[in-house]
């Protein structure tokens, strides 16, 4: 059995806020991004991305990257708006959203770059 | 009852002669009920069926001379169709339809004190349990419904793509409010999105109602804080009357609160019904505890069947209901769970018999609930769990968060890692439920959270066949 450990989680340390579904995971990759597109795509849900500052990761409301890619089910094209987000907002925490507009809900919501925190 | 002269004649009839109607065209506002039923040695099928048909409407057991005053013909119940149960020769199953007009609006609590009230004890039958009901559509429109619905707490809650996580506070008794607060602020600081009173966490001289939710606010307030996430306790303001039920409600609003909790079973369908408006009214989350329920339901040949009980809550309103697992340490089929969850989730359920359903229900636009998934679950069944049960639902561990060596903090940040590892699978098209001690091995390299969390459980198992198997001539 392993030896017990402290939990580290500090208020005073912003590199232990976490920020939605696959937070708990290590960061992504770009392969795993891939998958994660592809599952989107097949399901029939709105690709999307969003991007916010760390201090503000709480808000309902992060900034939208252009609209929605309504009907884009190539997968490099959304790889390549991900990309696009991240490289103009480099500090930023920048999320992928599937829209389900059958449930009128987000069907995926998941942080694929992350920001830096201060 | 009436002759053919339409003229009064008292005594006693046969039931059958009034309302057994085997060529009766079910019409689509009818309220359908399918009962199994274990008549006295001797009486004959029809006749068992008719007399429940007529105990649980307009009947009595003699003739009146006011029954000539009414248009019996019309309000009276009736039997419509028998079929054999499959594998039990002792009972059958009879189906019923009553005109909606039998039932007041809006009120689970007229519909079952007719179903399930006198026509229970009734001499005639040896059992009797009430197996489903078809609530017709125009009767669905006047239930309030879940206050919110899953689409909207995910929304209040931000969080989407997953199952959610909840965790009953343990010891369920004893505890002072201090203590507990903590217990809460570790599990949700490690990772989960819920803890939860246990139902009989009321309000004991051991810790006041008002002590715990203060403390409880301060280790939600806290957690959020901490990890950037929205958290909420199921704060349970099941009391022992409705005005004191209604002031633990407001305090929780007070303090700001996303979510309470009411045992609807115990607390009864008028306390229930009310709080559910309450909630709507104030934007706070329902979560509904089940206490009583297995009293009413596991036994095969008498009571009422979960299904009910689900759908009666779904229309009384509630956004989670327990479930059962499947997995876990209580009661609970495969096949009859994914009825029952389909019956909380879904617009509209065709009739499925492998499932037990017995009746389509169309639940219109009547936002569906989460279904909560307790007992006795920790991070090996997570896999199955996400199999099972999809992103709707709502894991609730206790000793499977609370039991970990290293603590609650660690205990949750386990459960979390687990249930995003395997997410993450099988959003990459990957079957969780075989791969799933592969799927945990690789994220427990990441996380020496979760990698106790699997040294610690590994070998627990609960086995036990189930009491209340569906019915099926092979069971």
């Amino acid at each position: 059995m392993s030896e017990m450990q402290d939990y580290k989680s500090r208020l005073s340390d912003p590199s232990t806020r976490k920020f939605g579904t696959f937070s708990y995971l290590p960061a992504m990759t770009p392969e795993r991004i891939r998958k994660q597109v592809e599952f989107i795509v097949k399901r029939g849900w709105a690709p999307a991305l969003e991007h916010t500052e760390p201090s503000h990761l709480m808000d309902d409301y992060w900034y939208m990257w252009k609209l929605p890619l309504f009907g884009e089910t190539n997968v490099d094209r959304v790889l390549a708006e991900a990309e696009a987000c991240h490289k103009a907002n480099p500090n930023n925490h920048v999320r992928l959203v599937g829209y389900d507009k059958l449930k009128q809900t987000q069907g995926a919501t998941m942080v694929v770059f992350r920001g830096k925190t201060v | 009852m009436r002759n053919t002269s339409g003229s009064y004649s008292a005594g006693v009839k046969d039931y059958r002669h009034t309302y057994w109607e085997p060529n009766y065209p079910v019409k689509e506002t009818d309220l359908l009920a399918c009962f199994k039923i274990t008549p006295q040695e001797g009486v004959p099928r029809e006749e068992a069926a008719a007399a429940v048909a007529a105990e649980s409407s307009t009947g009595t057991w003699t003739t009146v001379w006011t029954d000539l005053l009414t248009d019996l013909d019309h309000y009276k119940g009736r039997a419509y169709r028998i079929e054999d149960v499959p594998g039990d020769p002792s009972c059958f199953y009879a189906f019923i339809a009553y005109p909606i007009d039998l039932f007041e609006e809006g009120s689970v609590v007229n519909v079952l004190t007719s179903l399930a009230g006198n026509v229970f004890g009734f001499k005639a039958i040896r059992a009797l349990r009430l197996e489903d009901v078809r609530f017709p559509l125009a009767y669905v429109m006047t239930c309030g419904g879940p206050p919110h619905g899953i689409a909207v707490e995910r929304d209040i809650m931000n969080k989407y793509g997953r199952p959610l996580l909840g965790c009953t506070i343990k010891p369920k008794l004893g505890l002072s409010a201090k203590n507990y607060g903590r217990a809460v602020y570790e599990c949700l600081r490690g990772g989960l999105d819920f803890t939860k009173d246990d139902e009989n966490v009321n309000s004991q001289p051991f810790m006041r109602w008002r002590q715990r939710f203060d403390f409880v606010a301060e280790a939600v307030k806290k957690a959020e804080a901490e990890t950037g996430e929205r958290k909420g306790h199921y704060l349970n303001v099941t009391a022992p009357t409705p005005e004191e039920m209604y002031k633990r409600a407001e305090h929780a609003k007070e303090l700001d609160m996303p979510i309470i909790m009411h045992d609807f079973l115990t607390g009864g369908f008028c306390a229930h019904t009310g709080l559910a408006n309450w909630c709507r009214n104030n934007g706070i989350l329902l979560h509904v505890h089940r206490a009583l329920h297995a009293v009413l339901d596991r036994d095969r040949h008498h009571g009422i069947h979960f299904r009910v009980l689900a759908k009666c809550l779904r229309l009384s309103g509630g956004d989670h209901l327990h479930s059962g697992t499947v997995v876990g340490k209580l009661e609970g089929d495969r096949e009859a769970t994914l009825g029952w969850i389909d019956l909380m989730r879904e617009r509209f359920i065709p009739e499925n018999r492998a499932r037990g359903i017995f009746f389509d229900q169309d639940f219109g636009f009547m936002p569906g609930l989460f279904p909560v998934a307790s007992g006795g679950i920790h991070v090996w069944h997570i896999p199955a769990l996400v199999a099972i049960f999809g992103d709707d639902s709502v894991m609730q561990f206790g000793g499977g968060t609370l039991g970990h060596p290293w603590g609650n903090a660690a205990g949750a940040c386990a459960n979390r890692v687990a249930l995003e590892a395997c997410v993450e699978a099988r959003n990459q098209g990957r079957s969780v439920e075989k791969e799933g001690k592969a799927i945990l091995l690789a994220a427990a390299k990441n996380s020496p959270e979760l990698k106790a969390a699997m040294e610690t459980w590994k070998e627990i198992k609960f086995e036990f066949d189930t009491v209340d198997k569906l019915d099926m001539a092979h069971a």
